[in-house]
């Protein structure tokens, strides 16, 4: 049963199992484990990177194409969500109106860019989505009117889903029974389905399509696979996952703006979260969204206690100061990146054999 | 009895300024065997490559069953019946040897687009893999990855993967380039068994003349691109064409 849930994908690596379990548990939890506005904040970024970076790993890992524009489907996911309940009012209808359109509008714009240029070969491809992607950030910017520029828009939810709603008196271990933690558990098991479903993708006879033409699409199209189409079509299918993501950022954030949700900065940010993870296994997305966002929000803090631990030596406390995180932030990513070539996953995975 | 299945007419491609295929107009016919000779660069693989849509034609038309299939993308006309196996082993490296199989049959079954499955629950894709694995001797690799397979078990599982797709018309590119004196029976026996069969058109690009004298009904001769001879194997064999292509010497006139 559990096996079919995971499509026959078990971790095949008791430390990969530990880790995997180890996440899914803090995330069902994490309200109750981890009281407090931030870290409820940032478990709910994880997961919804998870996503974001699982549905990257199923065009980048599987189908073998390189995409820049992964972040404008992010965008047009969120700014669907925000859209929507700016003009259609507060209410769960305008919440899956916007999901639903955001994903549509992402998986059409995929396939045009797909069509347009997968034919060729898969650079021409990266290269028009950088493109692509550059103009709708700028138009995005430009037509404030719509999108409300670069201040972005604030829009109302649900009552239910915001801190206001109250659904119980008191807390259980310091978690608030409002509106924010039945948003979370929203964010948490769309996360948890949309994953599921991609892991049930990568292992259909879909899945072994795309892992066929990546390793040969000579011959992949020589035994009859219109290579063209399957590419454009796991472009669509990651694009639209990509949009349900933004939706789900823009439901729990109830802001969206250009640089929350389509910034080229957030496009590297995912594609380092793949590759530390590691590519074409799914799990590595979980992973490097968790490593990679727990990095991004405490770090620096971390740091700054380490300082300030150090205070009288010399050198060192400069050196680990709380602004030098960023460059910190590199030197951990250069070295798992040279330390695990296959990601953490495939690390974990080739010593077993 | 036997009707034409494949044509090429007047089939042609330049490079620049090079013609490599020169006009070639030639008929196959199901249930015969076409051995196709000639010195290296005679546009023997060109000429293949032409008639399964590797390369566009420049000039001429491939026809298959009538139908005018020269414009035609590589994948349509593998499932209107053309299938290649490869000169240089083509294969899908990090995959095991069954699932390269298997997904050939998938192919054939149109169920590439399945997405909701597991495609480890496609029994009936999974058994007719295992018993063309077993039928080109791999059973005891089925599950290793392509990669670590000798030079000689993956020629074999280049012409499982042919076998596989069961096309109309068989194309072989020396399909015994490489292979140990004992692999090679077991390919060879292979075509002989679909030979046999009597509706499935092969044809055989070799240089091993002992191979084409057991195997074909006809040899077609290329030289510098164009057809240089076409017949019965004794006939063929006696002319001075072939011995004069061979030496690679030039023609005097066709």
């Amino acid at each position: 049963m559990l096996t079919k849930l995971l499509s026959g994908d078990t971790p095949r690596s008791p430390v990969l199992a530990v880790l995997l379990i180890g996440i899914l548990v803090c995330l069902a939890l994490a309200p109750f484990l981890f009281p407090g506005v931030r870290s409820v904040d940032t478990a709910a970024r994880i997961c919804i990177f998870i996503v974001l970076v699982a549905s990257y790993d199923l065009m980048l890992g599987y189908g073998g194409i390189v995409s820049f524009a992964h972040t404008m489907f992010f965008g047009i996911g969120a700014y669907g969500v925000a859209l929507a309940c700016t003009h259609l009012g507060r209410g769960f209808d305008a919440l899956l109106v916007g999901s639903v359109a955001g994903a549509l509008v992402a998986a059409t714009l995929a396939f045009v860019i797909g069509l347009f240029s997968l034919r060729v070969r898969a650079i021409f491809f990266a290269m028009i989505t950088l493109a692509v992607a550059s103009a709708v950030a700028v138009l995005v910017s430009q037509l404030s009117a719509i999108t409300g520029g670069e201040d972005g828009l604030n829009y109302r939810i649900p009552r239910e889903l915001t801190p206001a709603f109250k659904f119980a008196d008191g807390q259980i271990l310091g978690a608030r029974l409002n509106g924010k933690l039945l948003n979370y558990y929203l964010i948490f098991g769309s996360t948890l389905l949309i994953f599921l479903l991609l892991l049930r993708i990568v292992h259909s006879p879909f899945g072994r399509v795309l892992q066929a033409i990546r390793e040969n699409d000579f011959r992949a199209e020589a035994i009859g696979y219109r290579v063209v189409y399957y590419r454009v079509a796991v472009t669509c299918i990651s694009a639209a996952a990509a949009a349900l993501a933004g939706s789900l950022y823009a439901i729990w954030l109830r802001y969206v703006g250009p640089d929350t949700t389509l910034s080229l900065e957030i496009m590297i940010d995912v594609l380092l979260m793949v590759v530390i993870g590691g590519m074409g296994t799914m799990y590595g997305a979980v992973i490097g969204a968790t490593i990679f966002v727990l990095a991004q929000n405490y770090l620096q803090a971390l740091m700054s206690v380490a300082s300030d631990a150090l205070t009288g030596l010399p050198v060192l406390p400069e050196l680990i100061s709380a602004d030098r995180w960023l460059l910190w932030l590199g030197v951990l990513f250069i070295l798992s990146v040279y330390f695990f070539p296959t990601g953490i996953v495939g690390r974990l995975r080739q010593r077993r054999r | 009895m036997s009707h034409p299945i494949l044509e090429t007419r007047d089939l042609s491609v330049r490079f620049g300024g090079h013609v490599a295929v020169d006009r070639i107009s030639c008929t196959f016919r199901t249930g015969e065997l076409t051995a196709i000779v000639g010195p290296n660069g005679a546009g023997k693989t060109t000429y293949f490559n032409l008639i399964s849509g590797q390369i566009a034609a420049s000039a001429g038309s491939v026809v298959l069953n009538g139908r005018n299939i020269t414009r035609m993308p590589v994948a349509q006309r593998t499932h209107l019946g053309i299938g290649r196996a490869f000169q240089l082993t083509n294969l899908f490296p990090n995959l095991n040897v069954l699932e390269n199989v298997r997904l050939v049959i998938q192919s054939k079954a149109g169920r590439g687009f399945n997405m909701l499955s597991m495609a480890s629950d496609h029994d009936d894709l999974t058994m007719p893999a295992e018993e063309i694995v077993e039928r080109v001797r791999l059973t005891g690799h089925a599950h290793q990855p392509v990669s670590e397979l000798s030079h000689g078990n993956q020629r074999k599982l280049e012409v499982a993967l042919l076998i596989a797709l069961d096309p109309l018309v068989y194309m072989f590119d020396e399909p015994t380039a490489g292979m140990s004196v004992d692999e090679a029976p077991v390919v060879l026996d292979l075509i002989a068994e679909l030979k046999a069969r009597k509706d499935r058109t092969i044809l055989l690009v070799e240089h091993k003349m002992d191979v084409i004298r057991t195997l074909a009904d006809r040899i077609i001769v290329l030289h510098n691109g164009a057809l240089a001879a076409d017949g019965e194997p004794a006939e063929v064999m006696a002319s001075d064409v072939v011995r004069d292509a061979y030496m690679g010497r030039e023609l005097e006139d066709g």
